[in-house]
Parts: C-alpha cells; sequence; structure tokens
C-alpha cells in the first residue's frame, strides 16, 4: 500500500525542489506562505504562553503543522467552505478568521467562533469526525444549487475510526460531492499511536474503498500540499468527485496544554529530530534563501511583524467586552421560546440584583 | 376542497406543498424515493419532484442528518425521514452537538433549519426497537422543538409549519395513528402553528394533557367516566412538546384544579415529570388532588406480545381519573 499511495514530495527537507513548481507557485505564492507560516508559529507559541499564565483556557498547540494547514487553506477560493478541528486555527486563519477571534475561543467565549462575512469558516469541531458529514453536504448543497464553491474538511488520523469518518466519505462519494477530506496524519490521537489506531499502513488508501481519488503528501511540504490541495479542489469543482489527502506531519507539542506526551513517547528524541530534519518552516526558508529572495533583514522583520500582530490580537482579546450572562439566552433559537426567556430573567435579575442571591 | 386522508398520506401533502412552493427544500432519507418510505409517507414525490429533490441516501442516520446539516448551513431546508426512532440513536451526536447548536455557536451566522420526521411509538405489532417513545430524550436538547401530531389535519398543518420554521424540529409521527382515521384535510396549504395545543374536549372537572397515539386513548377514557360517572373533562393534546403551551395548560387546571396526565413514554424522566413541575410553578394552589401520571414502564419497550400492557389505554387512564376525582 506505501507502494501505491507513496508520500509524494515537492521541496525536500533540505529545502530542493524535487518538481517544477513555476506555474503553479510563483514566488510570491511561496513567499505568502513563509509568512503565514511564521505568524502562525509565533501565534502558536504565545497562545501556550498564555495558557500558562492564565490568560487563556486549555489550547490545542499545532506546531509543527503549519505547512500542511497553510498549505492547504491557500489552496481556497473566495466562496468555498471550510470545516476545521479545535486543532486547525492555522487553517482559518490564513484562511480569514482573525486571531483575536481564535485567542476569544480559548479564552472561553462563544463570539470566538463566528467568521468574518465574507467567509465560510466554520467553527471549531471539537467531537471527533462530525465535521465530515457536513463538509459532504455543505459541498453536495453547492453542487444541487450550481454554484463552484467546494468544501475542505479537516481531520486527524484518529478521526479515521470513526463512523462519522467513512459514513461522510461514503455520501460525498455516492453524490461526486465537491469536498476534500484532509487529514493531517500526526502519528498520535492524544496518546495513541497511528499503529494502534489502523492495521492500514497508509490513510489514503482508504479512498480506495468509495473508489475517489486518495492522495498521500508530505504534511511538512508546504509546496506539496499546497498542490494536491488544489489539484484536489480542482477535479472537485469539475464535478469529478472528492479527494482524500493523508498529509504525514508531526505535532510537536502536547495533544493540549492539559496533555504531557512524555507518557506515551520519546518527546524531547523525537521533538529534537523532527525538528532538526524535517521542520516545516525551516524547510521552506531554505529554499527561499537559496533563490535569493530571503535573508536575515527580511526574516527579523517579518518576526517583528508578526509578534506585533499577535500581541495586538491578545490586547484586543484582553480588552473584549466581558461575557454577558444575558448572551448566554440568545441566539439558541430565532425567537427565544418562553422558558428561554423566563430563565434569562431569571438569571438576569441574579446579575443585576446581587441581593437576590441572598437568602431571606 | 377537502378530501378524507390517514395521517400519513397528510403528512405526504405537507411535504408536497412545500417541495412545490421552496425550490430550498429537499427530502432525503433510506427507502423514501421509488420505494416512498417504508411507511409510503413519501409516495409519489420522486416521480413528480426527482432525485435531486427527494434523495434515497445510504443507510446511515448520522450520515443522513450530518449531511442535512451541511445542505442547511448552506441554503437548503432538508426534511429528513428517519425510519423508525429507535434508529435515530446513530444519529443522534449530530442532533444534540451540532443541530441545535449551530445558531449558538456562530451566534447567528449560521443556522440549520431541518425537519427531522420520525414515526415513534408502539401499538403495530412492529419488531423489537420499532416501538421506541423517547421524545422527553428531544425535549431535553436545547436547540430543537419537539412536535408530535395526533390527527391528520394537525400533522399537515404541524410539519408546514415544521419546515417553514427557521429552527430544527424533531416532528414524531405516531405510528399506530399513521392509518387510524380519516378526517377532512384542506388541499394545498394551510399551517397549524408551533407551540399550541389543542383543546380536544372541554370540561369542567379534571384535566387530561396527552400527546400523539394517547389522545384518543384519553378521549375516550374522558367520555367514558363522563357518561359513567358524570365527570367531564378538558383533554388537551399538546402537540408541540417544546416549547409547550403553558397558557392552555396552566387555564385548564386553574379551572378544573385535578389532572391526570397520559403518555406512552417510560414514567422517570419523562415529558411528564416536566409538566408537573411546571404546574407546581405557575398553578400549585389551584390544585385539588395530587397529580396523576399514566404512562409506559420504566422498562424497555417490550416485544408486541406485550406491548398492549405496556401502553396506557383507556382503563388505566380511568383509573387515574377516578383516583384524582376521588382524592
Amino acid at each position: 500500500m506505501e507502494k501505491l499511495f507513496p508520500i509524494e514530495q515537492v521541496l525536500s527537507p533540505e529545502g530542493e525542489l524535487k518538481k517544477e513548481i513555476d506555474s503553479v507557485i510563483s514566488g510570491e505564492k511561496a513567499v505568502a506562505m513563509y509568512k503565514w507560516m511564521v505568524i502562525n508559529r509565533i501565534f502558536d507559541r504565545k497562545s501556550v504562553t498564555l495558557q500558562r499564565q492564565g490568560r487563556i483556557g486549555t489550547y490545542a498547540p499545532f506546531e509543527g503543522q503549519e505547512a500542511a494547514q497553510v498549505g492547504s487553506a491557500l489552496a481556497l477560493q473566495e466562496n468555498d467552505w471550510l470545516f476545521p478541528t479545535y486543532r486547525d486555527h492555522a487553517a482559518m486563519m490564513t484562511y480569514g478568521q482573525s486571531m483575536t477571534q481564535v485567542l476569544l475561543y480559548w479564552k472561553g467565549r462563544i463570539e470566538g467562533c463566528v467568521p468574518p462575512e465574507d467567509k465560510h469558516i466554520l467553527p471549531p469541531y471539537v467531537p471527533i469526525a462530525t465535521q465530515i458529514p457536513h463538509a459532504a453536504g455543505a459541498a453536495w448543497a453547492s453542487r444541487m444549487k450550481g454554484e463552484d464553491a467546494a468544501a475542505l474538511v479537516y481531520f486527524g488520523d484518529g478521526a479515521t475510526s470513526e463512523g462519522d469518518f467513512h459514513e461522510g466519505l461514503n455520501f460525498a462519494s455516492v453524490y461526486d460531492a465537491p469536498v476534500v477530506f484532509f487529514c493531517q496524519n500526526n502519528g498520535y490521537a492524544i496518546s495513541v499511536p497511528v499503529t494502534k489506531q489502523m492495521k492500514s499502513k497508509t490513510i489514503a488508501q482508504k479512498a480506495l474503498a468509495y473508489d475517489i481519488e486518495g492522495v498521500r503528501v508530505d504534511g511538512n511540504d508546504v509546496f506539496a500540499v499546497y498542490m494536491a490541495t488544489r489539484e484536489a479542489l480542482e477535479r472537485a469543482r469539475k464535478g469529478e468527485g472528492p479527494t482524500l489527502i493523508e498529509a504525514v506531519t508531526y505535532r510537536y507539542g502536547a495533544h493540549t496544554t492539559a496533555d504531557d506526551p512524555r507518557k506515551y513517547r520519546e518527546q524531547e528524541k523525537e521533538e529534537k529530530l523532527r525538528r532538526e530534519k524535517y521542520d516545516p518552516v525551516d524547510r521552506l526558508k531554505r529554499y527561499l534563501v537559496a533563490q535569493g529572495v530571503w535573508d536575515d533583514q527580511k526574516e527579523a522583520a517579518l518576526i517583528k511583524e508578526a509578534e506585533e500582530k499577535v500581541q495586538k490580537a491578545v490586547q484586543e482579546m484582553e480588552t473584549f467586552r466581558p461575557a454577558s450572562v444575558a448572551d448566554m439566552f440568545e441566539h439558541i433559537f430565532a425567537e427565544k421560546t418562553w422558558n428561554i426567556e423566563q430563565q434569562q430573567r431569571e438569571a438576569v435579575s441574579m446579575e443585576e440584583k446581587p441581593e437576590e442571591r441572598e437568602l431571606a | 376542497m377537502a378530501d378524507k386522508l390517514t395521517m400519513v398520506q397528510a403528512i405526504q401533502q405537507a411535504m408536497k406543498v412545500k417541495l412545490q412552493e421552496d425550490d430550498r427544500v429537499i427530502l432525503m432519507g433510506e427507502d423514501i424515493g421509488v420505494n416512498g418510505g417504508v411507511f409510503r409517507a413519501t409516495d409519489g414525490l420522486l416521480a413528480e419532484f426527482g432525485e435531486q429533490r427527494v434523495i434515497d441516501t445510504p443507510l446511515a442516520e448520522s450520515g443522513i442528518i450530518g449531511t442535512a446539516v451541511g445542505m442547511a448551513l448552506n441554503g437548503l431546508i432538508p426534511v429528513v425521514e428517519i425510519q423508525f426512532l429507535g434508529f435515530i440513536y446513530p444519529g443522534f451526536e449530530q442532533v444534540v452537538s451540532h443541530v441545535s447548536r449551530i445558531r449558538m455557536r456562530t451566534q447567528g451566522r449560521y443556522h440549520a433549519p431541518m425537519v427531522i420526521r420520525t414515526p415513534y411509538g408502539a401499538g403495530i405489532r412492529g419488531p423489537e426497537l420499532h416501538s421506541e417513545s423517547v421524545e422527553s430524550i428531544f425535549v431535553h436538547i436545547p436547540g430543537v422543538k419537539v412536535v408530535v401530531p395526533s390527527t391528520p389535519y394537525d400533522a399537515k398543518g404541524l410539519l408546514i409549519s415544521a419546515i417553514e420554521d427557521p429552527d430544527p424540529v424533531i416532528f414524531l409521527e405516531p405510528t399506530k395513528m399513521y392509518r387510524a382515521e380519516k378526517q377532512e384535510v384542506p388541499e394545498g396549504k394551510y399551517t397549524v402553528p408551533l407551540g399550541q395545543a389543542r383543546m380536544v374536549r372541554e370540561g369542567e372537572d379534571v384535566t387530561v394533557l396527552a400527546w400523539g397515539t394517547m389522545v384518543p386513548v384519553a378521549l375516550q377514557a374522558a367520555r367514558k367516566m363522563e357518561q359513567e360517572r358524570g365527570w367531564s373533562a378538558d383533554v388537551i393534546d399538546l402537540r408541540t412538546l417544546y416549547p409547550f403551551d403553558r397558557e392552555t395548560i396552566r387555564q385548564s387546571v386553574e379551572k378544573t384544579g385535578r389532572v391526570v396526565i397520559v403518555h406512552e413514554a417510560h414514567r422517570t424522566g419523562g415529558v411528564g415529570a416536566e409538566l408537573i413541575s411546571f404546574i407546581n410553578d405557575e398553578a400549585l394552589f389551584y390544585l385539588k388532588a395530587p397529580i396523576a401520571r399514566i404512562t409506559g414502564y420504566d422498562v424497555p419497550v417490550p416485544q408486541f406480545s406485550l406491548e398492549d400492557a405496556y401502553m396506557p389505554d383507556v382503563d388505566r387512564v380511568s383509573r387515574g381519573i377516578v383516583d384524582t376525582m376521588q382524592y
């Protein structure tokens, strides 16, 4: 199966091109990819720090998976649909979600789920694989309406064990829904390694069962990810059905800030090896430097710009209006039911008149 | 023009009206196409509206409800058929985690207007797990409405309202009533509003609350009690279980001071308990007797050799009325 689904690579870990990219990825695009990856990484590190300082809640870091998320999200068009999991905020931000929104979400604010007006970015999905049928349905609806929008749905290796993975791929294949199933195989579902998750040697091979395209790419190679996703989206738009992409990658950190990966893997050793040899950001940087389009000065300017952006978002998150008890009762239904209205009054009066809390 | 229709025919008409009127409405479910649904609720609709609107889906409840969510996000109004309520559980996660929450999670940017129709209840000698009545599970979920018709007229009008409602509706169709009676049902479009109960029979002495299959049982018991004992009853068909019609219930209880609640579902945690709590809050001092609950038992709905003993019948409801009246 590994032979049937070899890991496609465009940019070697040393930063050398293995394929021609000029027709697909301009120099400008390559720099844009790099910028997004660096900004996202700086955001991710800052978020982990904010969690440690108690300024946001539990956080799911994505460091190590920047190429997979940035490369795929940049392949989307304006009117497409993005269905992320709780670890895909790099993809969300690259496609148009604001950093402030993402931070608000992790600060326990539902307002952080709201996407920008002009983009279809769903909130992070928490229950595993449940977004997969949604993407199939949204894509199918686009096709029914004669629109050329496609859907891109993210999930991890663990999600492929869920029923909704199968149901989503099956429905999409039956109806040729224009959807791209994007699996970031980062090797672990929290603590369980892929070898215990499935007997299959690859995730891409699962496409065979649905008679759809299956592609396996080096998820730390932003060019390979971008090209595979772009091609899959084009196929989808042409009515040629869905594609399952397996992006082989690695998360450097914990599943979430509440987890300790040293319990289930040789964390220091593995992380060191991955960072030194396979890092997605460094790989692209080597290429850009060799091309003569990147240097230390540009790097320093980018880092400064990214840090400022992140700092601004942190500030916006921290000065965002406080959560309102009354808001908890909004948007449950288009119009409040009497039950919710009654309970809203009850809760608000508890807030507004602290004396109500005192026992007679 | 009004034809005499069974409930299942009235339900088919409701979907037909909405398919004709609104391009966004689509039907999806198992066997709903050529076969017209296992109860024939979608009979003839594939032929009239085609495969793009009446969709035979793969056999997967989570996949059906999950793809319906995606369609609803993208501007369609799916009317989903789950073959039996007892088979909805693989799709339950989609209902509880997404169908009900997407409006809240996106603060109104997205919502999932859809109807999940499903036959429920015992009384047709069905196989195991074809007779469940677990409405309270859905009543408990914030973000969905729960509707149960008991007549052909109401079924059509309520289903049209449910399809037009901007929020998701769980529409429970009492299997036993599908063909139990024919009633004059107007052609074309009319609506019965959600959230409003129907006063089936008016009386003075006791209030009987019921829905779905239990409405005719409650009505017969009320008639019997009037004939035999001279007690007259308000018989109220709730029709919508969430949000239920508090005014109709409150006014009736204030008038009669005695209440019997009849439901087919298991007793513990049933909707009856919620109604008792509501009456406790709103009309406690009008009560002349404790509220009686006549319900299915806290056992899995038995296979059909015992289903008659499981379901409340006229005698059990009459007994409840007597106990309440003689307290």
